[in-house]
C-alpha cells in the first residue's frame, strides 16, 4: 500500500515545497497545551525559510516566546489570527512587528480562506489520531482534543496539507473528522500537545458573588425574552459568569421541562451536563474547552462536530450562528452605543480577539453581554471603546450587577423586561453609577503606530489597534 | 505630628486591593507608586494617599504603594492601617 507517511517533520516541510514568502496555517484546538506550532516553526526556521505569513486560528501564551524570536529573526513577517492572548499581544502592542496583525473572526477566517483572500500554502494539522493516509480525528489518542472544527478550512483550501500526529492508527481510521482526500503528508511525532493545557483558566464557574448576581440576571433576561421555549438554541462563552448563567439556565429548563434544539460553539462540561439533562437535543461543537466535552463528543452521537464554516462563515449558504436564539458574551469595554471591545485591555494592550464574538452576536436573536460595572477600578461602560470588536448594532443587552441596559433599537425587548419587573436602566446611567464609585478615568495616551487591523466577519475593516506608548 | 518609627505594611496584591508599605524617612514624604491603573487614576491615587498622610499628621515617611485597582475607600483604609502599625503603638 502506498503511504503518505514521512519520517520527519523536516522532510514533510521540504516535500511540501514551502518557500520563503509563503503562508502557513495552524488551528488551536490544543489551546495552551499545543506543541505543534512551536515544533513546526522551529523546523521551518532551521530550514532557513523566511518572510512567512502565519495564519493561525488563535495564538496562545505557549506560542509567545518562540514566535517573538521568529518575528525578530524575520521568519514570520505577517500574522493573521482570530485571537491572541496577552503574552504575544503585549509585545505586538509595543511595536514588535513591521506589518500590522490582521484580526478576523472565527467565521471571517474560513470565509477569507474559502474566497482566496488569505490563501494558505501549507496547512499543519495537529491530529490526536491519524492513519498513514491522513484520515484524522481529535476524538481519540493521548492528546485527544475533541472537535477539529477550525482545521477544516485549512485542510480543504490549503495547497499542501501536513497532518502531524502522536497516535498513528492502521488504515482506514473510521470516524474521521478530516478525510485523506485533503492530506498530502503524515508525520508521527512523540507528542503534539499536553492535554492538560486544553482546559484554560477561564472554563471554571465563578464563585464571585458579583458574577453570580449577573448570571442570575442574565437568566431572568432569557426567561422573559420570549425565546425560552421548546426548540430554544443557545451559546455561551467560557467566562466564569457566563458558565454560571448556563448552570442557572439549566435549572430553569429542567424545572420547566423545556427542550431546546442545540447549544453551540466552544463546548464546556456545563453544556454537556445540559445535553445530558435533556435541555438540548444536540451540541454543535467547533471546539472542546475541557476534557468532559472531549469525552462527550467521543461517546455521544448527539454531540456533533462542526467545521468553522458550518459554525460561523458568512460565505456558507447557512451557518449555525444564524440559527441561534441567545448568545451570552463577555467584554472588556462596552460603549454607550453598545460597541464591544474584546481585543485590548484597559491599558490598550492586545489580550484577546473576537473569536466567535461578532459572528454569534450577528446571528443570534438576543445577543447579551455580561460584564461587571467595573473591574479593578475601571468602569466597563465608556463613551467610546478603544477598539470596536463587535459593532453595537449586533448587541441587544448589557447585564451588570447594578442593572440591565437594553439597546434602544430593541424597544420590544426593553418593554418585555420592564413588564417583568427587571431592573432596566439606561446605559448612560450605568456609566455614571460606575464613575461615582471609581472616579472618572483619565484618557489613555496612545502610540502613533498601527499594530493591528480588526476585520469584521464580512471582510470589511471595522477598526484598527494602535501601539501602546 | 505622627512619627513613623518602624517599617510596616497593610493590604495585599489581590486584584482591587492595594499593598502599602511605610518606612521612616528623614526627607519629607516620598511616594513610590506602581499601579495597574496608573494612566487612568495615578494622580487620584497620589492625592488620596497624600490626604491620609496629612490627616494623620505624618510629615516624614517613605511609602511604596502597589495598587491593583483599589477604590479610594480601600486605599484610604490600607494607608491608615499602615500608619497605625508604623507608629509602633
Amino acid at each position: 500500500m502506498s503511504t503518505k507517511l514521512v519520517k520527519t517533520l523536516r522532510e514533510a516541510i521540504e516535500l511540501s515545497g514551502l518557500k520563503s514568502g509563503m503562508s502557513v496555517s495552524f488551528h488551536h484546538h490544543l489551546r495552551n497545551g499545543d506543541y505543534t506550532l512551536n515544533m513546526v516553526m522551529e523546523e521551518i526556521a532551521n530550514l532557513g525559510i523566511r518572510e512567512l505569513t502565519l495564519n493561525a486560528s488563535s495564538i496562545f501564551d505557549v506560542h509567545a516566546p518562540a514566535l517573538e524570536e521568529h518575528i525578530k529573526n524575520g521568519v514570520v513577517r505577517k500574522i493573521n489570527t482570530n485571537y491572541m492572548s496577552a503574552g504575544l499581544g503585549r509585545r505586538i502592542s509595543e511595536g514588535l512587528m513591521d506589518e500590522p496583525v490582521d484580526f478576523r473572526t472565527h467565521g471571517g477566517r474560513p470565509r477569507d480562506i474559502a474566497l482566496g483572500n488569505t490563501p494558505i500554502d501549507v496547512a499543519f494539522i495537529a491530529a490526536p489520531t491519524a492513519d498513514p493516509m491522513g484520515n484524522c480525528t481529535g476524538k481519540f489518542g493521548p492528546s485527544a482534543c475533541g472537535s477539529l472544527g477550525y482545521a477544516f478550512p485549512d485542510a480543504m483550501y490549503a495547497k499542501q496539507v501536513i497532518v502531524i500526529t502522536d497516535n498513528l492508527a492502521p488504515y482506514p481510521l473510521l470516524g474521521w473528522s478530516i478525510p485523506e482526500i485533503y492530506v498530502n503528508y503524515v508525520v508521527e511525532v512523540p507528542a503534539i500537545g499536553n492535554p492538560k493545557g486544553i482546559v484554560s483558566g477561564t472554563t471554571k464557574i465563578t464563585r464571585d458573588p458579583v458574577g453570580l448576581v449577573m448570571a442570575q440576571s442574565a437568566v431572568e433576561v432569557i426567561r422573559h425574552s420570549g425565546l425560552l421555549k421548546d426548540g430554544f438554541s443557545f451559546q455561551t462563552g467560557a467566562g466564569g459568569a457566563s458558565l454560571a448563567a448556563a448552570k442557572f439556565l439549566m435549572d430553569v429548563m429542567v424545572k420547566e421541562k423545556i427542550q431546546g434544539s442545540f447549544a453551540s460553539g466552544g463546548i464546556t462540561g456545563y453544556l454537556v451536563d445540559m445535553l445530558n439533562a435533556g435541555c438540548f437535543r444536540s451540541l454543535m461543537d467547533v471546539q472542546c474547552f475541557d476534557l468532559k466535552a472531549v469525552e462527550s463528543i467521543r461517546t455521544n452521537p448527539a454531540h456533533q462536530e462542526i467545521s468553522a464554516m458550518h459554525y460561523a462563515s458568512p460565505a456558507a449558504a447557512s451557518a449555525v450562528v444564524d440559527n441561534l436564539d441567545v448568545v451570552i458574551l463577555g467584554a472588556t469595554e462596552v460603549d454607550t452605543d453598545f460597541n464591544v471591545n474584546v481585543h485590548t485591555d484597559s491599558n490598550g494592550y492586545i489580550m484577546g480577539g473576537s473569536g466567535g464574538h461578532s459572528d454569534t452576536a450577528a446571528g443570534a436573536k438576543l445577543s447579551m453581554i455580561i460584564a461587571p460595572l467595573f473591574r479593578a477600578r475601571l468602569p466597563i461602560v465608556t463613551d467610546h471603546v478603544s477598539c470596536i470588536s463587535t459593532p453595537g448594532r449586533d448587541i441587544d443587552v448589557l447585564v451588570t450587577q447594578r442593572g440591565i441596559a437594553v439597546n434602544p433599537k430593541n424597544a420590544e425587548l426593553k418593554q418585555r423586561l420592564k413588564d417583568a419587573g427587571l431592573n432596566v436602566v439606561d446605559i448612560h446611567e450605568l456609566k455614571e453609577i460606575a464613575e461615582r464609585i471609581t472616579g472618572k478615568p483619565a484618557k489613555l495616551a496612545r502610540g502613533g503606530r498601527r499594530v493591528a487591523n480588526v476585520i469584521y466577519r464580512d471582510g470589511t475593516q471595522i477598526d484598527e489597534i494602535l501601539s501602546v506608548k | 505630628m505622627s512619627e513613623i518609627v518602624k517599617r510596616a505594611a497593610a493590604g495585599t496584591l489581590e486584584s482591587s486591593d492595594v499593598y502599602v508599605e511605610l518606612e521612616p524617612s528623614d526627607a519629607g514624604i516620598e511616594i513610590e507608586l506602581d499601579s495597574v491603573v496608573a494612566q487612568q487614576f495615578g494622580d487620584d491615587i497620589r492625592r488620596v494617599v497624600g490626604g491620609v498622610l496629612a490627616e494623620q499628621g505624618v510629615e516624614r515617611a517613605k511609602l511604596r504603594v502597589v495598587d491593583r485597582g483599589a477604590l479610594d475607600c480601600v486605599i484610604r483604609a490600607r494607608v491608615e492601617t499602615a500608619i497605625v502599625r508604623a507608629k509602633g503603638e
